[in-house]
């Protein structure tokens, strides 16, 4: 009995619903029907899960042995027994085999893009995200932005290792393999204005824990306010002018500003409105002149050589005040 | 130096025993480690590279290097006791596996002396197994398992000529004792699936130490192509490492319930049903790569069906306890342990079939937890029943008992600790294999704790088995023949621990749990099925050892392009192979008046 506590403590938070996240937590349709088909596995499990439970505890209970037990019959089986215990279990199988192969036709089907439909192709890097919008020719890193409401098609692929495309909050992963052949699509929605994490799920060497992103859900006229931003590049001001310099001279051969243009690391157009650092660390001067000076502190086998001992700390400083105007 | 030249397959099992334990320590180590480094966010006590190596070789040591030599100890030195053989078929074969699977082990480990360990996680995609490895550690991984598998081929087809041919007189097929029948169709399950895994990591190997092109995507090769030989092979090897737990458990609920396996045939059945539904589960793996939605549906319906064979096994042991008269020791104590636990891996197994699921599943900790539940909740909790069950017979003592429930209540408690929670992980967004994980998300750090407390209870456990097992070495050999009383099958028959020939006379087998019949029809002794003779015997041999040295030898020229010393390597097996071909070896003789004078001085 002991251990159908937790069991039962995870139902009632599932039903409670508090402080949950990830796939626990949907945020769009794919993650709601595939919480439907978890908790309907789960309800028909927790209930073989019992059966078996009290049938298994009733026997080491009742049938302990006891001093003077003679031998006990020694029976053979049953073929009643034996058939119920096989044909009840195919029954619960078809009721959970028949949502599984409707819903996963159902996500494929979905995630074929459409005419009409929005795709941005992402590709995973070690260990970092590239998002690319190809009617507006946009370029971006690290944060996607996406309209509430509206089904996006993802298209995954990878440059070097095999990731996977994890928002938990918004459905379940795809990988990007590698190869540019078995290109995946993924189709997800966001019923929510919100910001949800995103996660490489398939270890992709040293930086896998930390190649975090994240999905912002805008509502429509917000989100066509940023891809409006995100076509006007920021205008290089006299306080600014240092560090373009510097940025250019340093930075530029990996790093891309202009909107659509893909480049070796991120393009950091649009930088100044990013909430994370790599992905996770919080977004400031401070820990941008840490990044800039000792990478590989942040996050480990990332491919950025570090500037500690390139540029003096006034030279970051500047391009930190020249990143930190990128709107 | 009679360890190291020795072929006979009670020696073998226990050098299995002993070295598969050693490795079963170290990867439980190397899981203590990481569990510390996880046990708080954005720890720093471990890098992310030394993680990933902890994590690689936790994994890769668990299940070619522990588990299943375990196992094979088990099959080694039981088995030709339950068919009343006096050997496995070939033990010369016998012992050459077991040194390959000893030196391709210690290649697999030699990172921890040279730096540079396996990293790639032990399924070992590419190309992050290849060109973003640098270093010997996945060379290691590709060649040291290379050598191990050979040793687990001939191990297996050992395993299966025995039970086909060696089986004692009356005991057909249907008489078999379950442990028996489980050893015979895991070792059919190996002969597919590690012939697969072989062809597949000498394609890495090839890829990493001759450039060659089979997963380089840029030069026309195909990464997913390794995903699919890796879990052709991955799949049936997590079947090959429950079935022989599914065996000892019918062993050991018979015994300690006083009762016969219930529903003998269908457990059969159900376990040949399970190992031919193993091979057809592989893509279950590979739901979130992209293969589409038909293949999708047809792995994850084949995988649910596996549910059913699973299912009839679990009910036929509650059956079997059932007006039965159950004696709670520490070996039926794991026993009967593993039905809830095992049960609630079976179940997450169906819920991860369900592919639309499985997408939020897939490479999260809800798997790790359900592997784990299956893994230790299933194999590990049987080779502790094992271990318990048949230590007397092996080395004729019993362990402590005390001890021994001490290990299993702490075992058991750590256990559901350190994993239990990790469904619930997985569930919330946390991914595998993470080296560590931000501060300040909603129940992380709590659960993250818990479940590193747990893992530290489970090392607790082991050692104090540990402590019970050096104790009980330092007592007089005292067990008895039939130790635990109501001993079913043949090995129960004969002193504990056994002569090296086993059965004076090959015994006549007269049903179902042979000893058990003898014993109800008033018998002290199995009915011999021959008169006394001369007990033809094997010598021991020096050639396994030197085998394995030259197999070492050329796996390290080959990695470091020293053609010598790979050319060298391979002489050595050759030179070996040759004298092995032309010398004749007709073993001896133990004449059966030799053997009665032993008797009557050792009584």
């Amino acid at each position: 009995m002991k251990r159908l506590i937790p069991l039962t403590a995870m139902m009632m938070l599932l039903l409670t619903g508090c402080s949950v996240e990830g796939a626990l937590d949907p945020k769009g349709p794919v993650a709601e029907k595939q919480l439907d088909l978890i908790l309907l596995s789960l309800g028909v499990m927790t209930l073989v899960l019992v059966v078996v439970f009290v049938l298994f505890f009733w026997v080491i209970i009742r049938y302990r042995r006891k001093p003077g037990d003679e031998i006990p019959e020694q029976i053979e089986g049953s073929h009643k027994l034996e058939a119920t215990w096989t044909i009840i279990p195919i029954v619960l199988l078809f009721i959970m085999a028949v949502p599984t192969v409707a819903l996963t036709f159902n996500l494929e089907q979905e995630a074929k893009a459409t005419e009409g439909d929005m795709v941005i192709q992402v590709v995973a890097k070690q260990f970092w995200w590239e998002f690319t919008y190809p009617e507006e020719g946009i370029v971006t890193a690290q944060e996607v932005y996406i309209p509430v409401g509206k089904k996006v098609v993802f298209e995954l692929s990878s440059t070097d290792v095999q990731h996977s495309f994890w928002v938990p909050e918004l459905g379940g992963k795809k990988d990007t393999n590698v190869g540019g052949r078995n290109v995946n699509y993924l189709a997800l929605e966001a019923s929510y204005p919100g910001t949800y994490k995103g996660k490489c799920a398939e270890l992709c060497g040293q930086g896998h824990a930390l190649m975090d992103f994240k999905v912002i859900a805008l509502e429509q006229p917000e989100y066509d306010a940023w891809v409006q931003k995100m076509l006007t590049p920021a205008e290089v001001t006299v306080e600014t002018e240092l560090g373009a310099e510097l940025f250019e001279a340093k930075c530029l051969s990996c790093h891309a500003i202009d909107p659509g243009m893909p480049s070796m690391g991120p393009n950091l157009n649009g930088f100044a409105d990013r909430m994370f650092i790599a992905g996770w660390l919080e977004n400031d001067a401070e820990n941008l002149v840490k990044w800039i000076e000792t990478p590989e502190d942040v996050k480990p086998g990332v491919l950025m050589p570090g500037f500690k001992d390139v540029l003096t700390r006034e030279e970051i400083d500047e391009i930190v005040k020249y990143l930190q105007s990128l709107h | 130096m009679d360890w190291i030249t020795t072929v006979d397959h009670k020696k073998i099992g226990i050098l299995y025993l002993v070295t598969g334990g050693v490795f079963f320590l170290l990867a439980g180590l190397e899981a203590i480690l990481f569990r510390i480094q996880l046990m708080y966010p954005m720890n720093d006590f471990l890098d992310a590279q030394t993680f990933n190596e902890l994590v690689t070789m936790h994994g890769t040591t668990m299940l070619f290097l522990a588990a299943l030599p375990i196992l094979f100890g088990f099959f080694n030195y039981i088995l030709p006791l339950q068919l009343g053989a006096r050997d496995v078929a070939f033990p010369f074969l016998n012992a050459l596996g077991y040194w390959t699977f000893l030196f391709g082990g210690l290649l697999l480990n030699l990172g921890f002396f040279t730096g540079g360990l396996p990293d790639s996680g032990w399924t070992a995609y590419p190309p992050l197994s290849t060109e973003y490895s640098p270093g010997f550690g996945m060379d290691y991984y590709s060649i040291g398992l290379q050598i191990a598998g050979i040793g687990t081929l001939v191990g297996a087809i050992n395993f299966i000529v025995t039970i086909v041919n060696m089986r004692a007189p009356g005991m057909t097929m249907m008489r078999m004792p379950l442990f028996a029948w489980t050893a015979f169709i895991t070792s059919i399950l190996i002969v597919f699936a590690f012939s697969a895994f072989g062809v597949g990591i000498l394609m890495l190997t090839f890829d990493r130490v001759f450039d060659g092109h089979f997963f380089n995507a840029a030069v026309g090769g195909n990464v997913i192509l390794w995903q699919h030989i890796f879990w052709i092979f991955g799949h049936p090897e997590v079947y090959i490492l429950i079935l022989p737990a599914f065996g000892i458990l019918s062993e050991v609920i018979p015994t300690f319930s006083r009762k016969r396996l219930f529903g003998y045939t269908s457990m059969v059945f159900a376990t040949a049903l399970i190992g031919f539904l193993g091979f057809m589960v592989w893509a279950h793996h590979m739901f979130t790569v992209g293969m589409g939605s038909v293949a999708n549906i047809l792995f994850a319906v084949a995988t649910m069906l596996i549910a059913v064979p699973t299912g009839i096994k679990i009910f036929n042991w509650i059956f079997t306890i059932w007006k039965g008269s159950l004696k709670l020791t520490t070996a039926s104590l794991f026993a009967v342990g593993f039905i809830p636990s095992f049960t609630m891996g079976g179940v997450t197994g169906v819920m991860l079939a369900m592919a639309a699921a499985d997408y939020q599943y897939h490479d999260t900790y809800f798997v790790v937890a359900h592997f784990h539940y299956v893994i230790v909740g299933g194999t590990v909790h049987g080779i502790f029943a094992a271990f318990f069950y048949w230590f007397p017979k092996m080395f004729g003592r019993k362990l402590n008992e005390t001890l021994g429930k001490i290990t299993f209540w702490l075992f058991l408690i750590g256990f559901h600790l350190t994993f239990f929670i990790q469904h619930w992980l997985g569930l919330i967004g946390m991914p595998r294999r993470v080296y560590t994980f931000l501060d300040g998300q909603t129940g992380w750090n709590e659960m993250n704790f818990v479940s590193t407390i747990g893992a530290f209870l489970m090392g607790v456990a082991t050692i104090i088995l540990l402590i019970n097992i050096i104790i009980t070495a330092m007592k007089p050999k005292d067990a008895e023949a039939d130790t635990w009383e109501d001993g079913r099958t043949m090995e129960w028959a004969m002193p504990s621990p056994p002569p090296v020939y086993n059965f004076k006379q090959t015994p006549l087998v007269r049903g179902l749990d042979a000893w058990w019949v003898e014993k109800r029809a008033g018998n002290d002794a199995m009915t011999p099925a021959e008169p006394l003779g001369p007990i033809h015997m094997p010598n021991g041999s020096i050639l396994p050892v030197i085998m394995s040295i030259g197999l070492f030898i050329a796996g390290l020229g080959i990695m470091h392009h020293a053609t010598w010393a790979s050319i060298g390597g391979f002489g050595i097996l050759a030179v070996c192979m040759i004298i092995r071909s032309l010398i004749d070896d007709p073993g001896y003789y133990i004449d059966p008046a030799e053997i009665e004078g032993k008797e009557v001085k050792a009584s």
